[in-house]
């Protein structure tokens, strides 16, 4: 063409145009899709995708949250404002209830990721949602690295990584028997990086918890927890206030807080770039657990 | 703050297997560019130790899942991500062997480049021989050819010219649209970042430097305008009213408002009233843009029609020849059988009507007395598909000329198909 340099395309516009396509391809192929919403900031980007992605319409399928009852109130009313902006149906799976209901139970540790995945299931099943669209990243993690945009889950929600579906050029499988489903990932060729870039350039709304700021926290093992309902003080703790903010945003019982002076976007796009620990390395207890901890929980049927 | 503005992307495909030194040479493009962190690399030390590997075994950062590592081996295509000032890059890093060529072909079916590796010592095997027959079928557009382990043949340039010389003849017959043969070393780092000093006689660039510089942006077909419908926009909503938009992403060509357009397979022409995008109108679209086009008068288009000029039209056609790469295990391809089929956004079923010959990988051989295809086997198929297709020849059209075979009653994609011939 004579003019090769009008029809650029940066490294954005071509992750935004493959996640916009994702995302039609899965309304145009499903009757229930529904959207993990849970305040973090790549549900927020992928939420901003949906809503480019059928405008001028608003967003054609619900979003649900599964409530683990360990929240920072912070995200809690983000997403409800969120929610209400864009006029979409929010879905509250509650684990709290369904502890109390004896669904599931507190495990030893107090942690609530694990058994998030029966409530996560049970509500799959009671909506009969045959697509759910979650934000992992394959950056983010390395049994992640191998999953699908379309991920398929049988009849018990539980993903198989030895017998995934050959994924080609940019035709997606969304074919499924009743009772499966398929998870599907647009944010899959995203990295942290590109998020915190896009949320910049989209100027998009995020709870001030990725903010830096002060908060009392606890140092368990080199990692800094916030002390608040979920989290107490345990006996020869000492807590003390520092100058964090929260790379993720998960269980408010295993997310930890990392020591920074990045108080508004820009700063934090810097400390990304500069940071040498991957962002669930440096926040997530529960990836701690062993070598294989999230490939084990996806198994299950985790996000 | 650095500006991502100036960034673009190129997706990449590895093949090979952990003698090629492969892990070696992603583990130093990633460790170099500061995409492996801290904790990813203390986590794979103590693997490495635990084990008793003497040597950090890099490829623990790419094989994460637990058969992986315990058989030691790559079942899987990984993506790993990195990025330069200049560009990001995805690199689908898939296992060599035979048995998984299936993983290479997926792996390929996104790439802008295919980077082959072979060691010095042993020179062409019949491995990179398949590899690059593979990226060529696959219509990969650049492919990068690196000797690598030049260390242990002293860095010798008689060594590095003999293969490079023997790889282009071979390259020649695949029709490879862009080659460029690198000596390097991935364990000493030797022209991977920087030109190496230990290869004067080398005055190429280095491997990143060429990731980083070459072109790509002209590889798109920007002739042929494809627009393949997507899904409808129609929203309820007293706000906007009677607003219809074909949602889709540009499959190559621009499109601009006032064009006038032919819709597929009903034949209509109209023009293009608007290109939307959520951030407003556009006045031009080219691939790999998502956008919704308003048209000027209405038409009865869906999903799985496809806008294109009146003067340059895919085939309209249910008789599809395709060189089709079976990928199940279970079952093989058969004369008679039939299956479910997508095409861009097209749903159809197929009856495979006949095959011409099975292509053997290594050798190119044609074994016209093959009577199936089974997993991991590349044949010329005849194909009669319940709906027409709107096809153009895959050599031409990557995204009009690929579609996926998809069997019925497990709803597994058991094939990948190119289109040759469509009629």
């Amino acid at each position: 063409m004579s003019q090769p340099a009008a029809y650029r395309v940066s490294h954005l516009d071509a992750l935004e145009a493959e996640s916009i396509f994702v995302m039609r391809e899965v309304m145009a192929e499903f009757e229930r899709p529904v959207l993990l919403f849970s305040g973090g900031k790549d549900s927020i980007v992928m939420l901003r995708l949906a809503e480019k992605a059928f405008a001028p319409a608003r967003i054609p399928f619900p979003v649900m949250h599964v409530d683990t009852g360990h929240n920072f109130p912070e995200v809690l009313a983000f997403r409800d404002r969120r929610v209400a902006e864009l006029g979409v149906q929010l879905t509250v799976a509650s684990v709290q209830e369904a502890i109390d209901a004896g669904m599931v139970h507190e495990t030893p540790d107090g942690m609530r990721n694990r058994i998030q995945t029966p409530v996560l299931l049970a509500a799959v099943e009671k909506y009969r949602f045959d697509a759910l669209f979650g934000g992992a990243r394959r950056d983010e993690e390395k049994a992640r690295a191998k999953e699908r945009v379309f991920s398929f889950r049988d009849d018990f929600g539980q993903w198989d990584p030895k017998n995934q579906r050959p994924e080609l050029w940019s035709l997606y499988n969304g074919r499924v028997h009743p009772g499966e489903s398929i998870r599907v990932f647009p944010l899959s060729n995203w990295t942290e990086l590109d998020i915190w870039h896009y949320i910049a350039r989209e100027k998009l709304d995020l709870p001030e918890i990725y903010y830096a700021h002060d908060r009392e926290v606890v140092d368990r093992g080199g990692m800094l927890y916030a002390i608040n309902e979920f989290l107490p003080l345990r006996d020869g703790e000492q807590s003390f206030v520092e100058q964090v903010r929260y790379r993720t945003v998960g269980d408010a019982s295993c997310t930890a807080a990392v020591r920074s002076d990045a108080d508004v976007i820009e700063k934090v796009i810097d400390e990304v770039a500069a940071t040498r620990i991957t962002e669930r390395g440096a926040t997530r207890g529960d990836d701690k657990v062993s070598e294989a901890a999230m490939e084990d929980r996806k198994r299950e049927g985790y996000f | 703050m650095e500006s991502p503005r100036a960034m673009d992307l190129l997706r990449f495909a590895t093949a090979g297997s952990v003698d090629d030194g492969k892990s070696t040479l992603i583990g130093r493009l990633l460790y170099d560019s500061k995409a492996i962190f801290t904790d990813q690399l203390e986590a794979v030390q103590a693997t490495s130790a635990a084990r008793g590997d003497e040597y950090t075994n890099l490829a623990l950062l790419t094989d994460g899942l637990r058969a992986e590592r315990e058989q030691g081996i790559t079942i899987d295509v990984a993506y790993r991500y990195f990025a330069t000032p200049r560009r990001k890059f995805i690199i689908a890093d898939t296992p060599g062997h035979i048995q998984y060529t299936r993983n290479m072909v997926t792996g390929a079916s996104t790439a802008d480049l295919a980077l082959i590796l072979v060691d010095a010592r042993k020179g062409l095997v019949e491995q990179s021989r398949r590899h690059a027959f593979l990226c060529s079928l696959l219509r990969v557009p650049h492919m990068v050819l690196c000797v690598n382990k030049m260390d242990l043949v002293d860095y010798s340039q008689e060594v590095f010219e003999k293969i490079a010389d023997e790889f282009s003849c071979f390259a020649m017959k695949l029709e490879a649209p862009d080659l460029s043969v690198i000596p390097i070393s991935a364990l000493h780092g030797d022209n991977i970042v920087s030109r190496s000093e230990n290869m004067p006689w080398y005055d190429g660039p280095s491997l990143l430097h060429h990731l980083e510089h070459v072109h790509i942006a002209s590889d798109r077909n920007l002739v042929d305008v494809r627009f393949p419908v997507q899904f409808v926009i129609r929203p309820q909503s007293t706000v906007v009213q009677d607003y219809r938009g074909y949602a889709g992403q540009v499959a190559s060509g621009v499109l601009k408002p006032g064009d006038e357009v032919m819709v597929l397979p009903s034949g209509f022409t109209t023009r293009i009233a608007g290109i939307d995008t959520a951030d407003g109108p556009v006045d031009v679209a080219y691939p790999p843009m998502s956008v919704t086009i308003r048209l000027e008068d209405e038409l009865d288009v869906s999903r799985g029609d496809l806008i294109c000029r009146p003067n340059n039209q895919p085939s309209v056609a249910q008789d599809i020849e395709a060189m089709v790469c079976w990928m199940d295990e279970t079952r093989p391809m058969s004369v008679g059988g039939k299956y479910a089929i997508k095409h861009t956004t097209r749903a159809a079923r197929a009856v495979v009507r006949g095959l011409h010959y099975r292509l053997d990988v290594n050798t190119l051989h044609r074994d016209e007395a093959a009577s199936g295809l089974s997993l991991n086997e590349i044949g010329r198929v005849k194909l009669r598909t319940t709906v027409p297709l709107l096809a153009d020849d895959y050599r031409r059209n990557r995204t009009t000329g690929g579609f996926i075979v998809i069997d019925e009653t497990t709803n597994r994609t058991v094939g990948a198909g190119m289109i040759v011939d469509a009629s």
